[in-house]
């Protein structure tokens, strides 16, 4: 399957839509008309659930903002429907930012009960405020009018509904497709490793955030305007569950799993609404709730994944052009071989009364490579952290060429040029390998959410991607960039990440533990790569627990006991001190 | 607002939380046992409360032909999976357990409800047959999933409590309850009249929590709960089995939100769908407590009954919406307080 089976598959689906109400009885139209509306929520609850991994159960509280906004423009004060949209996106989004700014720092399922909350809070306003009407709702909302088009019959606002949906769906692929999009990709591998890519992990999340909130803004505004009437029942906590319920059948992660689980479960209601009636008598309303949560139940429990990624597993894979030459993103200006490159200075970080660090300092020269090394407990994993911001030390400075970086933030830390690998792998097991380099060219890269919605960033996308493919050549990876990351054996996943370090151009790069978990030829594969990177004059500091794997490679070892520096110097000065010898094996009797 | 008022919401606001402190103290025992955090348990004291009301106008409440499906699907199941595992020795113990064990229930139930039993031995039917209802949910919904996420746990949870609402409306119908009151003493303190249903709530609250207490330090069953919460892994390793635990904690769970379900059916009206606000007004309690502490819970749903009782004196129509915004603060400071290993979204 190519691009061009792709792009004719989806021109087939769009004329599908575009002739559907000059056959479709006007009913069908109809629930075609609300389809499009869930999608609309639904492609933004796959963008903020699925690819995000932030469970919102408040989107339906964000659909009724934007809907009593443009009823209370349009039908209270007598304004225009444009102008009622304008009004409800500006207050949706606004409301999804103070939101999002408050809550979007929670962690896991604290996030998640927090949109509970909101999504109550609002849903339970609706009723409640005199203005809007109470629990009688607002009536008589005016169509939406082009010039003299006025959108009164279904059939007519049908098209405007779906040109926005295709045209939602499109800007949305373009946007996973660009720098932002891999940033929101990443998002579900925790915050550590978005950070260490120099990307601010709380901004992206915002930016998802708001975007699902004007997704469902848009879905309120044309659902006012094509009921003509609305009332706080749409929009209450049931709804929002059914919404999630529709990202999650159709394949959260996937947007046109939106549309696909908008539509299924939109038909299912419509059929359980048409059939439990004939099987069990007089109770069609309540049973009809009891069906649906228990096939939602069941989906869960059976098929978490989704419809579209599960079809999609059965679909012959698209076939992608190597990336090609394009012209190399910026460097950032190396320190001269041989210059101070990083000074830790007498940094002390302690946990409660436990010591961790205790006044340890170390400076590494640019061009070498330097190891932490220490027996288990000594240290050595605070003092990473400690360095790449994960950890703040309590005492003590580090600054990085020339620069304090003590206190810094993750993210700024890693643009100033500090690349770090994991000792737990930390890759996007879903995105090729080719994407999951691409990452680390996010802070050299610029593109903006607009420029990548409109594919307006073609050069920068391919520089990046011409990168991100030297690189992986660069670590012998290059063959396959097109293979997702997760079927990697571990050994190339930590290439991989090296591989990823890399395309950030960073100054000094960071190994957390590389050796950890592999076997022998892995090792020694490593060792050469590394070897052949300080040819290059890069600077490197392992943290490591493998003597041998440390001693045969590295300029200078460093090495930490008990949270002290415990002496420091060549590996073969190090290999003979007696210190070492004892806090590895034991006193020499 | 002059202080005999304030006094007047206080001691309301004092029982109404009591009644969520009960669930709330449930919600945490199941989170942290199971890691589910399980909304339905409102239902669960509502479902108690219509029953109460059921039986108390001598028809035979909708919660046996609930406990009889239930029962009869999780035996279905448990027999598939032992089939499937191969462990068919297994099968008798787990059809009295299963199918056996709830209809004994039922049956008893029905029984004993033709003799047109005292009030006392109405609690202790309305009681039993709520039991079994949260347990055999456990079988069919959440065992199935047990290794998800929480959050995952967490959405099939909220899907089960629109089931249950459903259900509700099918076995109860729409009508509002309220039962008559279980005492009609009242009592005057510093010049404010407490009624006895008020000093019931709260000593309730208190003997249960007690109860609890005790359980949890003095039983084996309940060092082993606590094992389960700590470290499921570490637990099993030890001959704890963390289902069997579970079932435990959601038979206590239901027991608490039961009691909690009788004794506001006299002091508020109680339709079927009444579940989910007090689920969730308790579980904002069970927040204030990290999810994991049950003082601290106990604490949280007291202070949302005080806040809502004077909220409600405000502005009544906005007193819910008081009481949810009020969460979002809460989660910011738990989320501030507690510290996380950082958790990889399930892919």
């Amino acid at each position: 399957m190519t691009r061009l089976h792709i792009r004719l598959a989806a021109i087939v689906a769009v004329l599908c839509l575009a002739t559907a109400p000059f056959v479709l009885s006007p009913f069908s139209i109809t629930l075609m008309n609300y389809i499009g509306i869930y999608s609309l929520v639904a492609i933004g609850l796959a963008l903020l659930t699925g690819v995000g991994g932030i469970v919102s159960f408040g989107q339906a509280a964000f659909v009724g903002v934007a809907a009593y906004a443009t009823a209370w423009v349009s039908a209270l004060n007598g304004y225009s429907p444009w102008l009622g949209l304008v009004f409800g996106v500006a207050l949706t989004c606004g409301v999804a930012t103070v939101l999002g700014v408050v809550t979007l720092r929670l962690q896991g399922h604290f996030l998640s009960l927090s949109t509970v909350a909101w999504g109550l809070a609002i849903g339970f306003l609706f009723g409640n405020v005199e203005g809007l009407g109470r629990f009688n709702g607002i009536s008589s909302i005016p169509p939406i009018s082009f010039g003299w088009i006025v959108l009164t019959s279904s059939a007519q606002i049908y098209f405007l509904i779906w040109g926005i949906v295709v045209a939602v769906l499109v800007l949305g692929y373009n946007l996973l497709d660009s720098r932002l999009g891999r940033a929101m990709r990443a998002l579900r591998g925790g915050n550590t490793l978005v950070e260490s890519l120099g990307i601010n992990a709380f901004r992206i999340k915002l930016a998802t955030f708001v975007i699902a909130a004007f997704l469902a803004s848009l879905s309120g505004w044309l659902y006012a305007h094509m009921s003509r009437f609305i009332s706080p029942g749409p929009f209450d906590a049931s709804m929002g569950i059914e919404y999630l319920m529709m990202s999650m059948v159709g394949g959260a992660g996937s947007l046109l799993g939106g549309v696909v689980g908008a539509a299924i479960v939109t038909l299912l209601k419509n059929s359980v609404q048409d059939y439990l009636p004939l099987i069990a008598k007089g109770a069609s309303g309540q049973l009809e709730t009891v069906a649906f949560s228990a096939l939602f139940i069941l989906f869960l429990q059976w098929a978490r994944q989704g419809i579209v990624p599960f079809v999609a597993r059965y679909l012959p894979k698209a076939k992608r052009d190597r990336p090609q030459p394009a012209p190399p993103l910026p460097r950032r200006v190396q320190p001269k071989p041989g210059e101070l490159l990083l000074k830790v200075d007498s940094a002390e970080r302690r946990f409660g009364g436990l010591i961790a660090l205790n006044n340890v300092s170390f400076e590494v020269r640019s061009g070498e490579i330097v190891a932490v090394i220490g027996p288990n407990g000594a240290g050595k994993s605070t003092m990473f952290n400690c360095l790449t911001g994960a950890l703040r030390v309590n005492k003590g400075e580090i600054v990085f060429a020339g620069r304090p970086i003590t206190g810094d933030a993750q993210s700024r830390i890693a643009r100033a040029g500090v690349a770090r690998t994991f000792q737990h792998v930390k890759l996007r097991p879903r995105m090729s390998l080719l994407e999951n380099v691409m990452l680390g060219t996010y802070a050299r890269t610029h593109t903006g959410l607009f420029a990548g919605a409109f594919r307006l960033n073609r050069r920068e996308e391919a520089s990046a991607r011409h990168e991100a493919q030297t690189q992986l050549e660069r670590v012998g990876l290059g063959e396959k960039p097109f293979d997702l990351a997760g079927n990697l054996p571990l050994g190339n996943q930590r290439i991989l990440e090296i591989a990823r370090a890399l395309a950030a151009d960073p100054a000094l790069l960071v190994l957390d533990e590389p050796a950890a978990g592999l076997r022998r030829q892995e090792k020694l594969r490593l060792a050469e790569l590394l070897r052949s990177l300080r040819a290059d004059h890069l600077t490197i500091l392992i943290v490591e627990h493998d003597m041998e794997f440390v001693m045969s490679l590295v300029d200078r070892i460093v090495v930490l006991d008990f949270g002290s520096k415990l002496c420091e110097g060549a590996p073969a000065a190090i290999r003979s001190d007696e210190r070492v010898q004892e806090a590895y094996l034991g006193g020499v009797a | 607002m002059t202080s005999d008022i304030a006094a007047i919401l206080a001691i309301d606001g004092i029982a109404t939380g009591a009644v969520y402190a009960l669930v709330a103290i449930g919600t945490v025992l199941i989170f942290t046992v199971t890691r589910v955090i399980f909304i339905p348990f409102g239902d669960i004291a509502a479902f108690t409360a219509l029953t109460l009301a059921a039986l108390d106008a001598k028809r035979f409440p909708g919660t046996g032909t609930l406990v009889v499906v239930l029962a009869c699907l999780a035996t279905l199941m448990e027999i598939i999976s032992l089939v499937r595992g191969g462990e068919l020795r297994l099968l008798p113990r787990a059809v009295v357990f299963y199918l056996v064990l709830p209809l004994v229930v039922v049956g008893a139930a029905w029984l004993v409800m033709r003799a047109d039993p005292p009030l006392a031995v109405r609690l202790v039917l309305a009681l039993m047959l709520i039991a079994p209802i949260a347990p055999l949910l456990d079988r069919i919904v959440f065992r199935p999933i047990a290794d998800g996420s929480v959050l995952l746990l967490l959405t099939v949870s909220v899907a089960l409590h629109f089931a249950l609402v459903g259900l509700g409306l099918l076995f109860f119908g729409p009508e509002g309850v309220r039962t008559d009151p279980l005492t009609s003493l009242s009592t005057e303190f510093a010049g404010v009249l407490i009624s006895g249903q008020t000093m019931l709530i709260v000593l309730a609250a208190l003997v249960f929590s007690g109860l609890l207490y005790l359980f949890f330090d003095f039983t084996l069953v309940g060092k082993s709960l606590r094992a389960t919460a700590v470290n499921r892994t570490g637990s099993r390793l030890m001959g704890i089995r963390p289902e069997r635990a579970g079932t435990i904690a959601y038979l206590l769970g239901s027991l608490m939100a039961g009691v909690s379900g009788i004794l506001i059916a006299p002091v508020n009206t109680v339709f079927y769908d009444s579940g989910f606000l007090l689920g969730l007004k308790a579980f904002v309690g069970a927040i204030v407590g990290g999810m994991t502490s049950y003082p601290g819970a106990a604490i949280g749903a007291v202070g949302v009954g005080i806040l809502e009782s004077f909220a409600s004196f405000e502005s009544s129509a906005l007193k819910d919406v008081i009481v949810f915004s009020l969460l979002i603060p809460i989660l910011i400071w738990r989320s501030l307080a507690s510290l996380h290993s950082e958790e990889e979204i399930e892919e």
